[in-house]
Order: C-alpha cells, then sequence, then structure tokens
C-alpha cells in the first residue's frame, strides 16, 4: 500500500461539485453535516477547494457549460481520489437525458481525462443521507483495499 | 485614477450549494459593478416540457429547483388548470397548502443556517438544520420522500393524507416554535449582528420594482407583495395570516422577514389540520383544450410564475418556468454596489439565490494580471472574520 | 395569430379593463379580459412606449417575458403583474419574420435585461438597442445562430458538438474573460 493510499483511508475530505442539479442532492449532501448525520464522525470534512479533496461529490447531470469544468476541477485534485457520483442525475441524467443542454454523463466525462478513476454511484433522486453515508463507508472499504 | 479590479466568483464554490459565476468589480475593497453569468446549470427543461404530456410536466418541473419542489409543480398545474377551467375540491386545495408551507419552513431554515454559517455563526447554523429535520421528516411522513413531494396533478392532489399523518404534521409544527423563538430571539439581540447586517446590501423599494424584484427580498424593502395575499390560490384566503414586511431594505430585514414568516407558516398550517374538510382530493379531467394560462405561487424566494400554452393535443406548445432568483439576482446590481469585499457574501446570500432555478460561478480576479484574488469560500472567510473583528470591539 | 383566438371584441370591464384601455391606440385587439387575467395584442414597433407607461401604473412590476414561435414570426409576451389587485395581464408583441426584432425595452425596465438576453439566446429574437447583449444562458461552446427553442430544433438529433475534452487545469474565459 502506498503512503498516500493509507493516508487517504483515515479521513477523507470532500469538495462537492454541483453540474447542474436541481439543488436536492446538494442540500442532503449539506444535511450530512448537520446534527443529525454527523459525517464528521467518521472524519469527513466538506473543504473549500479540490486542491485539499480526497473526495469529489458529484451531483447533477453535467451540463455542456459545467463538463470542462469539471473536468478541470478533477484534473486539480490530487490523485488518489474518489468520485461519489450522486443521485439520478449524475448516474445517467434522469429525467434530462433528452434535453438539449446535456454534456456527456459524469463517468464518462471524468472517464475523458483519466481512464482510470474511481467512480461510485449513489442512485436515487435525491439518495437519502444514510445512502450517501453509506456511500462513503464503502470509499472507506474500497481504498483498503487498494 | 482608480485601479479597477474584477474579482470572480465561482463557478464551483463549497457554500451555496450550486455553480454560479459572479464577477465583482472592485476598486480597492468596494465593489462598483456587479456581473453574473449564467449556464452552469442551464438544462433546457422549457424545450423538455414540450415533449412531454401535461401530466408528465409535474415531475420536471419538480425538479427544476429542489427547494422549490412543491411550488414550481403547483404553479404549472395552476396555469393547466386555468386553461382547463378546472374546479379542485377543496380538500384538495386545503392538502396543497399544507405542503406548500411546510416547504416555505424548511427553505426559510434553510437560509438561517447558511446565513449563519456566512456570519460565521456554525452554531445557528447547526441549530437551524436541527430544527429544520422535523419538519423534513413531516414532509416524508406526508407526500414519501424528504425533498421531490409529486402531491400535486392536475385537477387536485395524488395522495390523500390519514388523521394520524395530519396530526404529526400538526405537532411537529407546534413543536417548531420554541426553536424558531429562541432563534429569533438571538438574531434580534446580538449587537454584532446588528453591525454586520443594518444598513448593508440596502435595495429601495424603487430598485424593487424597477427590477422586479419579488418574495422576502422585496417585502425586506418594505413592497408587501404576496401572491398567496394578491392572487389567492390553494386554501390561502381561507385562514387568518398575515404578509410580514420589514421597512429598510438592508440585510437584517430580509433576515427578520423570513424569520417571521416561519410563524405565519406554523399558523396557516396548524389552521389547515384544524379546518381541513373531507372529501374527494381530486377533480376529474377529460382533456386540455386549446388556450393559455397562467399560474403563478408564492414559492420560499418568492413568486414563481409559470405560463402555459396548449394547442388542444396532449402536450404542452410552451411552457415558460420563471423562478424567484431570476428577478432577485439582478437585484445585486442595485444592492452590492459600494459595499466592502466582507459584506457581499451576506449580500449575495440575504436573497437566497437559488441557481438550478436560475441557473449559474462566482471569483475574485485583478483586472489586468487576470490572476484569482479571491474565490467564494476566502469570501466567507473574509466575512467571518469581520464579525469577528466586531465581536471583540 | 394563434388559431384560437377568443371572440374578436372583448368587453372591458373591471382593473384589467382599465388598464388595457389606459394603453390608448397600442392596442390591437384583446383577447383576454377577466377579473383577475388579461390579454391584448399590442402593436410591435410600440413596446417601450407600452412598458413605460405600464410601470408608471401603481402597483406594477414586469413578471417575467415568454417568447413562442409561431408561424408569422416570434411572439413576445410580457407579463405584468398588478399588486393589488393581484392581477396578470399579458401583452403580446410579434416581431414577424425574417428579422425577428423588436425594440429592447429594458433601458425603461430593468428587470427585461436578462429574460430579454434569454429570449435572444434561445428564440433568436433580435432586441434593438438593449444595453448588453452578451450570451446568458448557453454555453460558451454553442454556435451562433442556433436557437433551441424554435421548433425545428430538435433537442436529441439537433445538438451541437460538445465542446473539447479538459486537458490543462485552466479553463479559458472564467478568469474575468466573460467580456
Amino acid at each position: 500500500m502506498a503512503l498516500t493510499t493509507w493516508a487517504l483511508r483515515k479521513s477523507l475530505w470532500v469538495y462537492h461539485v454541483n453540474t447542474g442539479a436541481c439543488n436536492n442532492c446538494d442540500i442532503e449532501v449539506l444535511e450530512l453535516l448537520t446534527p443529525r448525520y454527523d459525517i464528521e464522525r467518521f472524519g469527513m470534512v466538506l473543504v473549500g477547494s479540490p486542491r485539499h479533496a480526497d473526495v469529489l461529490a458529484v451531483t447533477g447531470v453535467c451540463t455542456r457549460q459545467a463538463m470542462p469544468r469539471l473536468q478541470e476541477v478533477y484534473l486539480q485534485t490530487p490523485k488518489p481520489c474518489v468520485v461519489l457520483a450522486i443521485g439520478s442525475c449524475s448516474l445517467e441524467q434522469g429525467i434530462f437525458t433528452e434535453a438539449y443542454h446535456m454534456g456527456p454523463k459524469v463517468d464518462e466525462t471524468i472517464r475523458a481525462v483519466d481512464p482510470g478513476a474511481i467512480i461510485l454511484y449513489v442512485p436515487g433522486c435525491p439518495p437519502k443521507p444514510e445512502a450517501m453515508i453509506d456511500a462513503a463507508v464503502k470509499a472507506m472499504e474500497f481504498l483498503k483495499t487498494l | 485614477m482608480s485601479h479597477r479590479t474584477v474579482v470572480n466568483i465561482g463557478p464551483f464554490h463549497p457554500l451555496q450549494e450550486e455553480a454560479e459565476f459572479f464577477q465583482l468589480y472592485v476598486d480597492g475593497e468596494t465593489v462598483v459593478d456587479v456581473d453574473v453569468r449564467l449556464s452552469y446549470n442551464h438544462r433546457g427543461i422549457e424545450k423538455l416540457d414540450e415533449s412531454k404530456t401535461f401530466d408528465q410536466v409535474p415531475f420536471v418541473v419538480e425538479r427544476v429547483c429542489g427547494i422549490c419542489s412543491a411550488s414550481h409543480p403547483l404553479a404549472y398545474i395552476q396555469a393547466v388548470e386555468e386553461i382547463a377551467r378546472v374546479r379542485v375540491p377543496e380538500r384538495a386545495l386545503y392538502l396543497r397548502t399544507i405542503v406548500n408551507e411546510l416547504e416555505r419552513l424548511h427553505s426559510h431554515l434553510l437560509w438561517v443556517g447558511l446565513a449563519g454559517h456566512f456570519l460565521g455563526y456554525n452554531t445557528v447554523f447547526m441549530w437551524a438544520w436541527k430544527y429544520r429535520e422535523p419538519v423534513m421528516d413531516a414532509l416524508e411522513v406526508a407526500t414519501g420522500s424528504r425533498v421531490n413531494y409529486a402531491n400535486c396533478k392536475v385537477g387536485g392532489v395524488r395522495r390523500d393524507m390519514t388523521a394520524e399523518q395530519l396530526r404529526m404534521i400538526d405537532r411537529a409544527s407546534d413543536e417548531l416554535r420554541a426553536p424558531l423563538e429562541m432563534l429569533t430571539n438571538a438574531v434580534l439581540d446580538d449587537p454584532v449582528l446588528h453591525a454586520r447586517l443594518k444598513k448593508v446590501g440596502v435595495l429601495t423599494p424603487e430598485a424593487v420594482k424597477l427590477y422586479g424584484a419579488v418574495g422576502p427580498t422585496a417585502r425586506g424593502s418594505g413592497v408587501p407583495i404576496d401572491v398567496r395575499r394578491d392572487d389567492p390560490y390553494a386554501a390561502y384566503d381561507r385562514v387568518d395570516w398575515q404578509v410580514i414586511t420589514a421597512p429598510h431594505g438592508d440585510v437584517f430585514s430580509k433576515a427578520v422577514v423570513r424569520l417571521l414568516e416561519c410563524f405565519e407558516s406554523v399558523k396557516i398550517i396548524r389552521q389547515c389540520v384544524r379546518d381541513i374538510p373531507r372529501g374527494e382530493i381530486d377533480a376529474k379531467v377529460e382533456d386540455i383544450p386549446p388556450g393559455e394560462g397562467v399560474g403563478h405561487v408564492e414559492a420560499p424566494r418568492g413568486e414563481t410564475f409559470h405560463y402555459v400554452r396548449s394547442d388542444g393535443s396532449n402536450r404542452p406548445v410552451r411552457h415558460k418556468v420563471r423562478a424567484p432568483s431570476y428577478n432577485n439576482i439582478p437585484t445585486f446590481k442595485a444592492s452590492c454596489i459600494g459595499l466592502e469585499i466582507p459584506d457581499v457574501a451576506i449580500t449575495l446570500a440575504s436573497v437566497d439565490p437559488c441557481y438550478s432555478c436560475t441557473e449559474r460561478m462566482c471569483r475574485a480576479v485583478d483586472a489586468e494580471t487576470r490572476k484569482p484574488l479571491y474565490n467564494f469560500a476566502e469570501l466567507v472567510r473574509l466575512s467571518q472574520q469581520k464579525t469577528e473583528r466586531l465581536r471583540k470591539s | 395569430m394563434t388559431d384560437w383566438d377568443r371572440q374578436p371584441e372583448t368587453p372591458l370591464l373591471g382593473f384589467v379593463g382599465e388598464v388595457i384601455e389606459s394603453l390608448g391606440d397600442a392596442v390591437e385587439a384583446v383577447e383576454q379580459c377577466e377579473a383577475r387575467r388579461g390579454i391584448a395584442r399590442i402593436r410591435p414597433d410600440r413596446t417601450v412606449e407600452v412598458a413605460a407607461k405600464m410601470l408608471a401604473l401603481a402597483g406594477s412590476r414586469l413578471a417575467t417575458a415568454t417568447g413562442i414561435e409561431v408561424r408569422d414570426g416570434v411572439e413576445v409576451l410580457y407579463h405584468w403583474a398588478f399588486e393589488p389587485p393581484g392581477a396578470v395581464v399579458t401583452l403580446k408583441a410579434l416581431a414577424v419574420r425574417p428579422e425577428v426584432v423588436l425594440e429592447s425595452v429594458a433601458n425603461v425596465v430593468p428587470a427585461a435585461n436578462w429574460i430579454e438576453r434569454e429570449m435572444h439566446d434561445l428564440l433568436g429574437v433580435g432586441f434593438r438597442n438593449h444595453p448588453d447583449m452578451r450570451r446568458l444562458v448557453l454555453d460558451d461552446s454553442w454556435p451562433e445562430g442556433v436557437h433551441p427553442l424554435r421548433k425545428e430544433f430538435d433537442q436529441v438529433l439537433d445538438r451541437p458538438p460538445l465542446p473539447p475534452n479538459q486537458t490543462s487545469p485552466d479553463v479559458p474565459g472564467d478568469r474575468g474573460g466573460a467580456e
């Protein structure tokens, strides 16, 4: 296990990227910080810059305008990093698949710049906070296997 | 010759949840102009709706904005009901009112928490969101989901509520009163908040009219407009409540309006639960005739406006969505100019901008070198430091 | 003209009637006049004058504007809300083909600024003398002259090519480059 991976699995820092979501997933992500769900007990914090982040929590459909910016944010994040694709929109663009302002899906967008990216999917519209905590714990478990 | 600097804020910043790109033009510490670039969140919903049937559209407009996911469908449905001249059963009107007011409670508490966070009062953030949870539970019990309710349909509502569910909603909103009072007193009594928020980001009633501002942004400037009272829909004309206004137009007034509105929402919900009649929950709607209709609803952030045109087929010819933030965000041009950079974060936050609704990024750059000066996180940090300074002095 | 115009002469009654009447001969036809809703067609060359008159009325505000493509061009609907008494008066102006141009009302009513930019993006309506006609809602790589809300645009088949993948961690244009 590389030193970086060993350090990574202790406490994950999350940067939250909205690529054209309706806000529901975003308030549920913020909800994780608050007393009822309190994700900080797993050592996770939301940080203000992708350069500090271990996890990118991506919500939204990835619009055409957001697509290059999402790739930029991903490139700025130190590797290895985990991408959490949160919500139906970031999985398959959900109800918006046919709309004209869609970019590629979130995973395709990230794989276009890094084919080996680690992407975890959290389905739901929006996923319940419990599902997101589950995803975060699975991300930690996964990092142990690296 | 003054040195003009551009401060970019966004598009991705950690605290407002969505992407939006603001550019502040600053001279030293003072903001001289503001510019906004949308498109980060533009999804093309209006075109998408033209390919959906009248019954499918509410599920799409619900996802215009997650926080207003009861108001947008209701505005759309009212527009369609206006075309089809539907008489909605009484019980459905009350059920619509209950869900819309619960939504207002959760949205206003969310804003109080975020505003506290921007000012460096993280306790307020945690408390407000803690007290918001029972509201979310009530919504989940009543509609099946914490945020996307899908309870309205053309002609009525989709699901009835049982007496037990109504009792639970009543209890949850009643129990909210004590924490709301505590939050309100905490805001009204704190000298540091007075120093930070009063006379900051003032929006005059004239600017409200020119920019067409709506909701708490307008009411905080003493302009008493509220669709719930002026053009009553659902059951708002059957219950007793007040339109809350505050006279000064500053950030403080907007905060006061939102906090006091929470009490009104509790009042409305409790009356609805008490007075709700028995009976049908939906009217049968056969076809949507050709015609055009306007529906507007007072969402937590202000009036959300929908226009629908039908040609007699089963899909709308045109569906226009105008969310409240679309009118409120341009008021930054009137309220931010002349402010110091640390005050910008809270002024931007004071209109409770909802970017999904409007669609959109914020960062500060030097106009000549094009290097970023501040990002939104730093703006928030500056804002928090200013509070800290005031608290110590 | 729409195919389902109501009866040609709608009596002007109540508050909405007064509002429409105050616009004088700028009104071409009244399509709906009810207690809280009114629709009138105005002369496309007099939008600015009408907007100034509407803004001067007590309690008025421009709720928003809608653009709809019809056979002869694009209809621009200005929705004016009045509080009190809580009425919505919609004024229609037709921007005829092939130019599809109207005079901008944004200089008189700042609330129309964004919505006119949006209609310019999505429907290709030109607004003469608009103070700030830059792109608002479509993304930077969207080609000029493609208007997604036009009826001939198919939202799946006619999508323009996507922007190129980002290879360096820097997006041009975000660093103060909106102009």
